[in-house]
């Protein structure tokens, strides 16, 4: 191999490991907004009114079915440029905004499959004891809406690390971003590219694994409970 | 002549385009147990249902305990209730469903103390000094810190019909309790369903496919058919003396 070089490697780790904070920033920001923003869709699609309904469904739809680099380019670009209420945005406030918004309808569909696959039956005997509306959320409905979708919520969170990367297509000066600069500026693109891969697998393998255990676990929920206690009750 | 804690007065249900209830009329005195039996399909869980405020009726009102459950008053005008109206009204009732319904990520103990506290302020001593009275009573007190997965039909039932018993409601309504379980489990539900019909101070209505239970436990039993309730009296009159044709060809079902 004439063209690796493992000076070049060193020379440019630390430059691009300075982009690392920025990346790893970013992703959480980024989750962070689409955490709470898919909070507002599911429940914008639970408010008993239709057509408010439909035209949420549609939004969601649309930002879905759009590629989020064009979202990414319509804010940072094009957005300045709207009459009225157009602004120029940072790179990073950007990619929050874009990246952000776009994930955030995916984890609104999956809130909606944790919430609905709660049966029927729990609202109904909360409504029979006389719980409020709080207390049936607090009590009832969340704590069994939302550990199966933590698995999920984990998922999305190491896909999101690996959409990040576009966020350099703006500026946001990531891992991906120093890696380039570096490239431009020695003309030697193998070894920090490299560096970039190295990085992300370093991260989000381990991630990974560890949502699979976690997963893993949530499936054994209550049958742990049971083997704990019925070893218990065998001497009752 | 005591009044009555539940009445209906002419109380119609559309799902749809099909009317389930096609005028319901009933009184239910205090610390009465009413049997209500009928084929399936014939309305009986909707008329519990509706005075659990699971459904809302279409139209006619429901009395509990002298308050209007669906409509409250506003500016002198009647209107439909409020959730804050509901809450007030739908206190006095309990309910036992077919499919038990517990709160599977509490323990037993937990399905039982949630209420008391949460919906009566109960303090947390004694809400749990009542839920443990409560569950010794229906033959659990060696299950508080189990999960309702790791009970049998007939414990689960036993567990759901403690739970709204702590709540000491006016009216409990049982909804087919037995439909889901096993035959050999049957016995120990009904079981303590008799010895809380016993004590007598609540008013129970059970929606029933168990006549013999029926026949031995209820002041009344109604017989519901097409939506309307087309036989009513004391266990032996509905079931033994009438002459209602398709009552019979109904008990006939369940005698074969």
């Amino acid at each position: 191999m004439d063209n690796w070089s493992w000076e070049i490697f060193f020379d440019a780790f630390p430059v691009v490991l300075e982009g690392l904070g920025i990346t790893v920033g970013l992703t959480l920001a980024c989750y962070l907004f689409s955490l709470i923003f898919g909070f507002v869709w599911t429940f914008l699609r639970r408010v008993p009114f239709k057509p408010l309904n439909w035209i949420v469904t549609w939004v969601m739809e649309f930002i879905r079915s759009t590629p989020p680099l064009v979202q990414l380019f319509f804010i940072y670009f094009a957005w300045p440029m709207v009459p009225v209420v157009g602004m120029t945005l940072s790179p990073f406030t950007s990619a929050v905004l874009g990246l952000g918004l776009h994930f955030s309808t995916y984890i609104g569909e999956v809130y909606r499959s944790g919430i609905e696959g709660v049966d029927k039956g729990q609202w109904e005997a909360s409504q029979a004891l006389n719980l409020s509306t709080r207390q049936k959320w607090l009590k009832i409905i969340l704590p069994q809406a939302i550990p199966p979708t933590i698995p999920m919520l984990g998922n999305y969170l190491i896909i999101m690390f690996k959409e990040v990367p576009l966020a350099s297509t703006i500026g946001v000066v990531g891992i991906l971003h120093m890696a380039n600069s570096y490239g431009a500026q020695y003309w030697a693109y193998l070894e920090p590219l490299t560096i970039v891969a190295i990085l992300f697998l370093v991260l989000s393998y381990p991630s990974a694994i560890l949502i699979s255990k976690l997963e893993k676990r949530m499936n054994r929920r209550f049958d742990k409970k049971e083997t704990l206690n019925s070893s218990k009750g065998a001497t009752t | 002549m005591t009044e009555p804690i539940v009445t209906f007065q002419d109380v119609h249900k559309s799902f749809g385009d099909v009317e389930v209830l096609k005028g319901i009329n009933l009184d239910i005195k205090p610390a009465e147990k009413v049997a209500v039996i009928g084929p399936s399909g014939s309305g009986k869980t909707t008329i519990i249902r509706m005075l659990m405020t699971l459904e809302k009726p279409t139209s006619g009102d429901i009395i509990v305990d002298g308050k209007n459950l669906w409509k409250m008053d506003k500016n002198g005008q009647l209107v439909d209730a409020n959730e804050k109206h509901l809450r007030e009204v739908r206190g006095d009732i309990g309910m036992v469903f077919q499919h038990f319904n517990l709160f599977p990520h509490m323990t037993i103990l937990e399905n039982c103390m949630t209420a008391p506290i949460h919906v009566k302020k109960e303090n947390k001593q004694t809400a749990k000094q009542h839920s443990i009275q409560m569950l010794e009573k229906v033959g659990l007190g060696d299950k508080l810190d189990n999960y309702p997965s790791q009970l049998s039909g007939g414990q689960k039932q036993r567990v759901a019909m403690a739970r709204a018993l702590v709540m000491r409601p006016k009216v409990m309504l049982f909804d087919e309790v037995t439909s889901a379980l096993d035959p050999e489990l049957v016995g120990e539900v009904l079981e303590v369903i008799r010895d809380i019909a016993k004590e007598g101070e609540m008013a129970m209505i059970l929606v029933t496919h168990e006549m013999d239970f029926a026949l031995d436990v209820a002041d009344k039993v109604l017989f519901l058919d097409e939506g309307v309730i087309a036989e009513q009296g004391t266990a032996s009159e509905v079931i033994e003396h009438s002459s209602n044709e398709r009552l019979q060809s109904f008990l006939k079902r369940f005698r074969a």
